[in-house]
């Protein structure tokens, strides 16, 4: 066992060597020697066009114990790793790395392909439902590897994950692989996630339901990166790509909550004209830019940018003049994805451009505020958006960590109590992001300062929200539902997490049955 | 300081996360109730409920209220509980009489002595939704020393009258004003009847706005999102403020001269317009818009 700096426990069989465990949240800027892509050139006359996913599969000479990779643009609406999948089943392809940049629900399937060994191996940003569950049971014998959105574009680049074959589901794409998701069937706007998985893959399907005359432009993957294309009937439905994480809440807590983050936004330095900010998932975090749009117009202020996972309530402030541009790595919503096809100042960028901690600066380091939900946070402000209070893994790492360490104030939004469950606890079950980057806890009874950022305790001495200590906080919160039996784990580890720069900082085990 | 009760929020008391997250929207009341919005099923729970509520959450400076069952249908059992729980008003409904009060306050009291509370601790409210309530509201009003407002119920009142409720309200406008003057005649508070269209945010403004100009004190509501648009109505504007703010200098400076008779800009200050200083600076205080002590 080694403890990490955060105090956390690491068997040392899941210690990476080349970069150790949690040190500190700051970035080591040790250069390295970026990962290359093997490119297999194609000449005059060759045709990429392939009739089927399984002539694909063959040519590219997949072969067991390789690594495959899919993006998560689809979300709960991808038809691509279930179909993808099933064919390396039928194929009697075994031990494969699965490398999405993320997993849903919809995503289940898997199950079986675990239990049949067709895949051995897992790095994704999170587990959702039956699948993080069945792996918090112990389903695998190999720990799933959790890497943030920021991290995993890192470990490609370094070559920690490397791509045999990237199957990239695409919107819309000609017969030599021109790329883009913002037009089609099934438009998911931004395709940055798969843009890094193109760009270091030794090879390349795009998998497509809307093959367009040569060329297809706007180009968000070039031919230059693509080895074959496979038109299919369907690569997903629309209405799951955008369901669910952006509805606007009516609920009057989450209103509540968000109008107390929106409190400190304009009350901090950073509320000035060419300010930058991101929000979130969730509904709290969602619902801040409702009210931030309203102190935007009464004081005249606009932002230079907004960042990230995009929603239609950024694409109205864009329309509106709020804010400048969007920097859009995933579009949440039918709106953000028309948006990025009919606003150029709506721009896609890749992941290693939006947090990559491996990159000569991503978009992240720009961000001036961003506000993020969380399943719980600790009394020494770590936070986990991983793991339920149960200990199974339903969530995901996503771009929290990144951002809330590179942004100039990380602003995390939760509720004091959900059902009868503390968020606010003594210890996370499972830290993805480090107290050390958490510098505003904001909840519906008040607020709270990161101690380690005295700037922002004298600034904020007379906002008009109650302030709390973390640990007052967490007393309130215990006083209602009084203090949580600690979860039961056995030794085994279902999980290893990676902070952005690829060190261990925890490590999720079996939950005791 | 008098109370204010610009808000009095109805929480549904077998309703667990609603009990616990009940202070943090500002109301400055909430009522729990037992009555109407529970079934027969849910009755004995719902008690419990808020008992274990008012006893384990901190509520505050968040004046609590427990409407209660008639005393035929359970409201003895509510009022043992409650008053046992340390509640701080136990409203009644569907008042009508003087008696009903007095009955009640009878319950209340002997509570108080078995459970060991200081007798008159617990306060009372009284709603009136019937014709026979309003034209006993006079009576009603000041039936008892532990009355601390009476409050309008217009669905069943409008029921009672062969009528129903509309957005101008003149149905409502003889039960409003006996309410107001009774409750001003006993010295007490005035609240309001919900306004139940939850989505409609303009209409609730326009209500707010007429009950504020007729002299309620506050209106009861039914969803945290009609809280700041009922205090955003209540708070005073800056020339009212400003005013009031003269007025209590004037006052202050008046006494360090040792002076009888205060003049502000030529006119003479008497007691009610110090009253009514008085309540506007209440009103900006409790809307944040000014800080007594630091009055500038």
């Amino acid at each position: 066992m080694a403890e990490n700096k955060i105090g956390r426990q690491i068997p040392e069989s899941v210690v990476n060597k080349r970069y150790g465990t949690f040190s500190g949240a700051s970035i080591k800027e040790d250069t390295y020697q970026r990962a290359s892509a093997e490119v297999a050139p194609v000449s005059p006359g060759s045709n990429k066009l392939l009739s089927s996913v399984r002539e694909a599969i063959e040519k590219t000479g997949l072969k067991d114990g390789m690594t495959i990779s899919f993006h998560h643009h689809f979300r709960e609406g991808d038809a691509v790793i279930n179909l993808v999948m099933e064919e390396i089943a039928k194929m009697g392809i075994k031990n494969l790395s699965i490398a999405p940049s993320s997993i849903a629900n919809v995503h289940e399937p898997l199950i079986d392909h675990i239990k049949n060994g067709v895949v051995t191996h897992i790095t994704s940003s999170g587990l959702r439902d039956n699948l993080g569950a069945a792996i918090s049971r112990g389903l695998m014998n190999e720990p799933v590897i959790i890497r943030s959105h920021g991290g995993r574009a890192r470990a490609i680049e370094a070559g920690d994950i490397h791509i045999d074959v990237a199957f990239i589901g695409a919107p819309s794409s000609d017969d030599y692989g021109n790329v883009n998701g913002s037009h089609g069937k099934a438009t998911c706007g931004s395709l940055g996630y798969a843009q890094v998985d193109a760009k270091y893959a030794d090879k390349v399907v795009v998998i497509t339901d809307n093959l367009v005359p040569y060329p297809n432009t706007p180009i968000s993957i070039p031919q230059t990166q693509v080895d074959y294309v496979v038109e299919i009937d369907s690569i997903g439905n629309p209405d799951g790509i955008a369901k669910g994480a952006t509805r606007v809440t009516k609920n009057p807590k989450d209103l509540l909550i968000a109008q107390n983050a929106n409190k400190v936004i304009t009350h901090s330095p950073y509320f000035k004209n060419g300010f930058s900010f991101q929000t979130g998932t969730g509904g709290a975090a969602l619902a801040v830019a409702r009210f931030l749009r309203q102190d935007m117009l009464k004081k005249n202020i606009k932002a230079s940018f907004a960042l990230g996972g995009i929603t239609q309530q950024m694409v109205e402030m864009l329309n509106e003049g709020l804010v400048e541009k969007i920097i859009d790595v995933q579009s949440f919503d039918k709106g953000s994805a028309r948006s990025i096809k009919e606003n150029e100042q709506h721009y896609e960028i890749s992941a290693d451009f939006y947090a990559s901690a491996g990159t000569k600066g991503p978009a992240v380091n720009k961000l001036d505020i961003v506000i993020l939900s969380a399943l719980e946070i600790d009394t020494n402000f770590n936070v986990n958006v991983l793991t339920g209070s149960d200990g199974v893994i339903r969530g995901a790492s996503g771009g929290h960590c990144d951002t809330a360490a590179a942004s100039k104030m990380s602003i995390i939004v939760t509720p004091l109590i959900r059902g009868r469950i503390p968020s606010v606890v003594d210890k996370v079950n499972t830290v993805v992001t480090p107290g050390e980057s958490v510098d505003v806890v904001v909840t519906e009874v008040g607020i709270c300062i990161n101690p380690l950022r005295k700037d922002l305790m004298d600034i904020f001495k007379n906002i008009p929200v109650p302030q709390f200590t973390i640990e007052e906080l967490k007393e309130k919160a215990y006083a209602v539902v009084g203090t949580p039996d600690p979860i039961e784990y056995e030794d085994k580890v279902v999980a290893v997490v990676e902070y952005r720069d690829g060190s261990i900082i925890d490590v999720v085990q079996k939950v005791k049955e | 300081m008098e109370r204010l009760r610009r808000t009095m929020m109805f929480v549904p008391a077998s309703n667990a996360g609603m009990l616990r997250d009940a202070y943090i929207y500002g109301a400055d009341s909430i009522m729990f109730d037992l009555e109407d919005s529970i079934s027969l099923k849910e009755k004995d729970t719902s008690r419990f409920l808020v008992y274990q509520a008012v006893k384990t959450i901190d509520y505050g400076k968040t004046e609590t209220v427990v409407r209660i069952n008639g005393l035929d249908a359970g409201g003895r059992d509510d009022i043992e509980a409650l008053v046992r729980a340390g509640i701080d008003v136990i409203r009644l409904p569907k008042t009508e009489t003087a008696q009903d009060i007095l009955d009640v306050e009878s319950v209340i009291e002997a509570v108080e002595k078995k459970a060991g509370r200081e007798i008159g601790s617990t306060k009372m409210m009284a709603a009136i939704e019937s014709a026979e309530g309003v034209l006993n509201a006079v009576e009603i009003a000041k039936a008892s020393e532990r009355l601390i407002g009476i409050a309008l119920g217009a669905e069943d009142y409008v029921t009672n009258m062969h009528t129903k409720r509309s957005p101008e309200g003149q149905e409502l406008f003889f039960a409003r004003s006996m309410i107001l003057h009774a409750a001003r005649n006993a010295g007490i508070a005035a609240l309001d009847t919900v306004y139940s269209d939850v989505n409609n945010e303009e209409g609730l403004r326009h209500e707010v706005e007429v009950i504020k100009q007729l002299g309620f004190d506050g209106k009861s509501v039914i969803n945290p999102r009609q809280i700041p648009i009922v205090n955003s109505v209540f708070a005073p504007n800056e020339s009212e403020i400003e005013n009031a703010l003269n007025v209590i200098r004037a006052i202050e400076e008046a006494e360090e001269k040792g002076s009888g008779v205060i003049a502000l800009n030529g006119k003479m200050i008497d007691k009610p317009i110090v009253e009514r200083a008085e309540r506007v600076l209440n009103l900006a205080e409790a809307a944040g818009l000014i800080k007594r002590g630091a009055q500038e």
